[in-house]
Order: structure tokens, then sequence, then C-alpha cells
């Protein structure tokens, strides 16, 4: 399968989206909606649930299979709002010690006037620099399309984990190649330079794991997300800061830059 | 005899007059908005601000360190890091030396420790005309190390922004930058640091969605173009022409997304006072 087939793939609406995975992996799941701020955005679904035996948050980008759905969820493009009630989630999991997982499916943040005027960056930008320093376990799932800063915004985690056909990306390739080539046909060459699979970014050291679809995907799931849990529920919490900041810091790996 | 001295004297006078005309051509610049002429040098002392209109040359960092800094207190760092060209990305490689070799600089951003009035400041100034200021690996790591190195000294921390976001030719690695240096200004400020950001035109995209916008005060150049998205991408999604001044400085201001839309006259004292009323004895 060439890149770019693996992008329409991980853009697939068949795909399994949050409610799904919430469906699947979780019992007595509740939404809590708003940002208290004086909006809610629906591309963002957050809530708690039990995982297993262990109560949990659970938060991820929403596109919706209809297209009622779709424009409810403005496609999972969040605005700020989303951002912000995503956070005000994650610190009330770090002030009950809920371990938090999210499901990354965006084909980006919102390109609006309303989202810029609000705090598009802010929001994004806040949101990172909270996560990465949350006193509970964070692990991060891109299930399909997860693309730029409105991606990260909620992937800042512990553990960061991919299916197998889904992207995890810059920018669309669509976007890369209309900036680069001002062509946006040229997506299928950007797609395969621009080294956006699960495959490639496992390979460079930039996710953790990747993990099977098909039949087996919910099982297989489930039962890296209890093995985890278990592991990372016993790190003191100023440990798993410090793991985390330590991930991020020196993420390059070997292709760190270097002295000339 | 004479005539011959003469004529030399007067040949001499020519080619003097020539390099005079050449070298005013050359140090003489005119304002791109309303055409005023001035000196550069004379242009830099004022800090790069046309006379006639009071348009806003863009500032190298090394412009803006001079105008800023106590006098020859700037010392850089970390300033021979380059990219591993995490891709081996189609030309990327090359790109990058001919803007080393014009810049004079490795990178897009300049880092270092000056003094202003005394106060030691740990200084990071970005430079657009590197690659659009675009953020990859080394302008994450020195923005980090800067960061890492202010809290562990305790100073100041001072980035003067200018990007058009992440760097698109070092892929996922240009987007973890986000959260790497969004990561360490949390850990500065948690313990006690103050960060002090300014935003210069531009500033979007990742750079603005991460440690650009988590100053503890957020200042911003007048007319400079502030937001995520780009203008050009807005109007695609939306169909619609953006209204004037949308995602300029002022309006950010007005929006309650900036604390204050600082003149350039009048940054280095409001920077100054600032540092002051943070400084920890």
């Amino acid at each position: 399968m060439t890149a770019y087939e693996k992008v329409l793939m991980a853009r697939r609406k068949e795909r399994p989206g949050i409610k799904e995975y919430i469906e699947l992996l979780f019992d007595d799941f509740i939404e809590l909606k708003g940002d208290q701020l004086g909006k809610e955005d629906g591309s963002i679904l957050g809530g708690i649930a039990y995982f297993h035996s262990i109560p949990v948050t659970v938060i991820g980008h929403r596109k919706g299979k209809t297209t009622e759905e779709n424009i409810a969820c403005n496609f999972g493009m969040s605005s700020p709002e989303g951002y912000r009630k995503a956070l005000r989630l994650m610190k009330q999991a770090e002030k009950f010690n809920r371990p938090i997982i999210t499901f990354v499916d965006t084909p980006g943040a919102y390109p609006g006037v309303e989202a810029e005027s609000n705090g598009q960056s802010i929001a994004i930008a806040t949101a990172i620099a909270k996560m990465s320093a949350l006193k509970t376990p964070i692990i991060s799932i891109i299930t399909g399309e997860g693309s730029s800063g409105g991606a990260l915004a909620i992937a800042v985690a512990d553990r960061v984990w991919m299916m197998e056909n889904s992207i995890y990306t810059i920018l669309s390739p669509e976007g890369f190649a209309s900036i680069l080539w001002k062509d946006a046909k040229m997506a299928s060459r950007a797609a395969q330079m621009m080294k956006i699979t699960a495959h490639d970014l496992k390979d460079m050291g930039l996710i953790d794991e990747i993990l099977p679809e098909g039949k087996r995907a919910m099982t297989v799931l489930e039962e890296r997300l209890d093995q985890e849990l278990t592991l990372l529920m016993k790190i003191k919490p100023r440990t798993l800061v410090q793991k985390r900041y330590e991930k991020y810091r020196y993420i390059e790996g070997d292709y760190r830059p270097y002295k000339e | 005899m004479i005539s011959e001295v003469l004529d030399k004297r007067k040949q001499r006078m020519e080619r003097l007059k020539k390099i005079r005309s050449r070298t005013k051509v050359h140090c003489q610049i005119s304002c791109p908005e309303c055409k005023t002429e001035i000196h550069k040098a004379e242009l830099r002392r004022i800090g790069e601000i046309c006379p006639g209109c009071g348009y806003y040359y863009p500032m190298t960092p090394v412009e803006r360190i001079r105008f800023l800094e106590d006098e020859k207190t700037f010392r850089e760092m970390w300033k021979d890091l380059v990219s591993f060209d995490p891709l081996s990305f189609e030309g990327y490689g090359e790109k990058l030396k001919q803007l080393q070799e014009k810049t004079k600089h490795k990178d897009a951003v300049v880092c270092g420790i000056m003094k202003m009035e005394e106060i030691p400041v740990a200084v990071a100034v970005m430079d657009s005309r590197f690659m659009m200021g675009s953020m990859g690996t080394v302008v994450g790591e020195k923005i980090c190390l800067l960061t890492e190195y202010a809290k562990r000294k305790k100073y100041p921390l001072l980035i003067f922004s200018a990007s058009g976001g992440a760097r698109m030719q070092e892929g996922l690695f240009s987007l973890m930058q986000m959260a790497k240096t969004a990561a360490a200004i949390e850990q500065f400020q948690k313990a006690g640091g103050f960060y002090l950001s300014v935003l210069t035109h531009p500033t979007t995209g990742g750079v603005s969605a991460s440690f650009a916008a988590l100053g503890d005060i957020v200042l911003a150049e007048p007319g400079a173009l502030i937001g995520f998205a780009g203008p050009r991408v807005i109007e695609q999604t939306i169909g619609e022409t953006l209204p004037e001044g949308f995602q300029r400085a002022e309006f950010l201001e007005e929006h309650g997304m900036v604390d204050k839309v600082v003149k350039r006259e009048e940054m280095k004292s409001i920077i100054t006072t600032l540092l002051k009323i943070h400084r920890k004895e």
C-alpha cells in the first residue's frame, strides 16, 4: 500500500470512530460537555467511564458518520472551546487520579474567523503545555487522521499508539503539496515524502507502538490498554511527569540536531 | 609637469566621486510603503522604523539584540547546532546551506544571554528570513536549551517570535517541537520563572500555538500578523474575504488574546520595566 492509499484508508467513513471505541472498550460512559466559558464544541467528545474496573477519563475527536452528524461535529475540526473542554476534563481527571485515554482523529484545528478570534493558538498551546505536566497517566491512540496541532492538543501522552492504517502528520498531504508545489494534486507524492504512516513513524521512534486493525483490533487494544494502564498507574506521579518530559525533550533520538 | 599632477588629481577625484556615489546608493534604503529614503546606519539607530510613515522594517536577530542590550553584553549560545535533516528531504539540505551562507546563522533562531539595565536575560530572537522562521528540530532544541538554562540560572526568559509555523521539511519531528518547547516552558513557569513573549510579524502556525502563546505576559508589535491558521487557508475554508485588520496585533488585543500592543519605539523601555518588576533578589 502506498502512503497516499493509507491516507485515504485513514479517512474512510467506515472506520471505527470514538463512539465505537467507547462502546466496545468501556462501561458506564457518561459524557461531560462544555468548556464552562460559554460554549460546547461537538467535535470533541469527552467523559468518564470504567475501563475494566478502573475509572478513566476518555476524550476524543468526533467526526460523525452521517452528513448531519458531520456538520454537528464540524467534521472533527475543533475550535478553541473544544480544546478548552478537553483540558478541563483532563484537569478533573488529574484531581481524581484517573488515567486519561484519548482517541485522535482530526483533519486539523478549525481554520475559521471565530476560532481565530477566540484564541485557537492559545487554546492549543495551553492544552499541550498542561498535558505535558499532568500528574496522571495518559495514553493516546491515533485512530484515523492525526493532523497538525489540532491532533497534538490531545495527544501529549506517556504512550502514543497508532492503528496500523492511521496517519500522523504536520499537515494534510494536500496542504503540503499546495504549499510546496502550488498543486494539491501532488498529494500522493507529498504523502510519500512526509513519512506519515504508522510504520515510518515507529521506525523513526516518534510513536511507541502500532496496533493491528481488523477482527482482532478491539481485543488487542483492550489487552494493551489493560497492561499499560496497570504499569503506568504504579509509577509515582512525579516520576511519570519527569519521564513524559524526557520523552518529548529527546524525542528526536538519533535524529537530534548536532554541532557542526 | 603641473598639468600632469593636476590631471592625476582630477582622475583621483573622479574615482573617489564614483565610489562615494556607489556607497551612497548602497547605504540608502527606501521604504516599501512610502518610499522615504534613509541611510541604513540611521535606520538602525532609530530601530528600523521608517521616519516617513512609521513602517517597521523586519529586524534581523542581531539588529533586534543590538537595539535592546546593554552595549556588548550579548553572548550567543548553541550557535553551531544544525538539523539532521531527519526525513532526508529532497532539496532541504541544499536550501539550508544557502540560507546559512546568506544569513550567517545555522537556523531560524538566535539564542543567548544579554543584559538590559544590568539585568541578565535569556533571550531568543527568531529570524523570518530563514525559511519563514519555521520551527524544526534546531529551533525546538535551542528554545528548550535556553528555557532550561534560564530555569537553572533563575534568569527571566525573553523570546521574540517571527515564524510561519512548523517546518514542513522535517515532518512530524517539527510537530513534536511544539510539545517539546511547550513542556519546557511549563516547567520553567512552574519553577517561578518569568517568561515574556513578544510576537512580531508574522507569528503563525505551530509557533503561535506553542511557546509563543505561553508567555506570562505576551506583547505584540503593531500590525504583526498573528494567528494559528494563515489568512489564505481561512479564506479558502469559509469562501469569503476576511475583514480588514483580521489577525493583526490590534485585532488580537481587542479580542483579549495579547496583553499589549507595544510600538517598537517603546519596546525597550517596557521590557526593561517588566524585567525590573519581576526581578528576584
